[in-house]
């Protein structure tokens, strides 16, 4: 099975705002950087890609064949997708693993482990 | 008879060809349409020496030329991709099957079915339906749900096991204290559904809670949650009189069925000599001492204090109160009963109520009964509250 692991920060402190993640400890800083190393070295993880925060986003709309554009995500900045990755694995246990050791699971974000379609 | 049967085969010849297959939808189909077969032949043939083994063996055959006949269908189930059990032959195969014992995997199953990747409510209906052989109707009618509602509740439910790999395995030991734990619940929460009245799924869920401790004879709770299960279910005939919810002090004993209480005990007895403490067993272990007579209410009163700690449930506090009271000390079950933050609860209101009366506050007692009745759901729990109320102002 392939999974892909959508990472949500929602409240999840990360270097783009620094004020925050000033508010960590360098021991809590260094724990995020080497939990982050962890997970993209699992086998079988194929590492995606951090995007810049939510606030850059430009969402895209055509209506009537002209081209709508609006500042920031499709959903709320809170909920808006921060990163993923890719994790082939047996089962969904095994997803559902990997996600518990990402840091924005426990730091005020959220995993989404969504099983890719096989043709 | 055939019926019997069938309730007692479904489960194993589902669960050992959902194993085998790999496949829910598949091993679903090929289950019906053995079970069909059986239905047509047996009466007229009279039953194969082995039902289990023919029923399995016919199934297997089925799934097989179904997917054999449809070779797009292959393409979606794990089959080709496990190394076959099956040879290139199937019928010596299943002649060979009739031999071998069949592997049980009904825990599997079990455990599959309660994913806690599937919501709740699912993970009830795709249990009773794959270890209960309910039918999707049954099912509909015993929540009270339009059967296109449970229709689709199963569909989606499949669906999910297959697309997002829900594994069909007994979970690793990291994982079992979690997962054992959501078992259980999902087995009492159908118990809790039948004890309101539905007697049909407290039955349901005692035949579960049976097969779980059969299943895993080591597990202290697998014990503790069918002692529990057995000892409250053998009150079942003596809790309604006249669509009157009937006190366990004013219960008519002679409707108790002293068999299942027995029974309630022994499994009791096995928990404990497991070495469990746990919230099902403690539970248990209060059940037992309801039907001890004289009661015990120190002891049921200091079991609720451990289940108060362990659960941190104010319901489970109210109960403590109520053994307090009936431990001789109404003034300290009233204040206790006055800190629970429980205001929407008519059970709460009902307590306090008969507290009061016992302290001799007939006025606010009063005042209690009708704030319970205001909030009271079920017809025989008004019925009862109505004659408190009128015992009290006659």
């Amino acid at each position: 099975m392939k999974y892909m692991l959508l990472i949500h920060q929602g409240d999840t402190p990360t270097p783009y705002s620094p004020e925050e993640w000033g508010r960590l400890s360098e021991e809590e800083q260094k724990a995020v950087y080497d939990a982050y190393r962890a997970i993209n070295e699992t086998p079988g993880v194929s590492s995606g890609v951090q995007m810049q925060p939510p606030e850059t986003a430009t969402t895209v709309r055509v209506q009537d064949g002209k081209t709508l554009t609006t500042d920031g995500p499709f959903v709320s900045v809170k909920e808006a997708l921060g990163g993923y990755l890719f994790f082939e694995a047996d089962d969904l246990d095994a997803a559902i693993e990997l996600a518990s050791r990402i840091p924005a699971a426990s730091m005020g974000g959220a995993i989404e482990v969504r099983p890719i379609a096989e043709y | 008879m055939l019926e019997q049967v069938f309730r007692d085969e479904w489960g194993r010849v589902l669960a050992g060809l959902i194993g085998f297959l790999g496949d829910f939808d598949l091993a679903e189909e090929a289950a019906q349409e053995a079970f069909a077969a059986a239905a047509e032949r047996w009466p007229r043939d009279g039953a194969p020496a082995n039902p289990r083994a023919w029923l399995m063996a016919t199934a297997r055959n089925r799934a097989i030329d179904r997917i054999r006949r449809d070779r797009t269908l292959a393409a979606k189930t794990r089959l080709l991709e496990k190394p076959t059990v099956v040879g290139g032959d199937v019928d010596p195969e299943s002649r060979r099957l009739e031999e071998t014992t069949i592997p049980d995997e009904r825990l599997e199953l079990l455990f599959t079915c309660c994913h806690p990747a599937l919501a709740l409510d699912a993970q009830v209906a795709l249990t009773l339906r794959a270890l209960g052989g309910l039918s999707t109707e049954e099912i509909a009618h015993a929540f009270l749900v339009p059967e296109a509602t449970m229709t689709k509740r199963l569909v989606r439910a499949k669906n999910k096991i297959r697309a997002a790999g829900i594994p069909f395995r007994v979970p690793p030991a990291h994982l079992l204290p979690d997962r054992l734990a959501a078992v259980l619940a999902v087995v009492y929460l159908i118990f809790n559904e039948g004890y309101g009245g539905r007697g049909e799924l407290a039955a349901e869920a005692s035949r579960l809670g049976r097969a779980l401790a059969e299943l895993m004879p080591d597990e202290p709770e697998a014990h503790g949650l069918l002692a529990l299960m057995l000892l409250n279910d053998a009150r079942r005939d003596a809790r309604f009189a006249n669509g009157t919810v009937v006190r366990l002090r004013d219960q008519d004993r002679s409707l108790w069925d002293v068999g299942q209480i027995e029974e309630g005990r022994r499994a009791l007895d096995r928990a404990l000599a497991l070495g469990g403490g746990g919230p099902y067993i403690l539970q248990a272990a209060i059940a037992a001492l309801h039907v001890d007579e004289p009661h015990d209410w120190p002891q049921i009163a200091a079991l609720y204090a451990e289940l108060a700690r362990l659960t941190g449930s104010p319901v489970v506090e109210l109960n403590r109160a109520a053994a307090i009271a009936e431990a001789g000390d109404a003034q300290a079950a009233l204040t206790l009963v006055e800190e629970l933050d429980l205001d929407q609860y008519h059970y709460l209101h009902a307590t306090r109520a008969e507290l009061l009366r016992r302290l001799d506050r007939p006025g606010e007692a009063e005042a209690a009964y009708e704030r319970a009745l205001e909030l009271v759901r079920s017809d025989p729990e008004r019925r009862f509250l109505e004659e408190r109320l009128a015992e009290l102002r006659g």
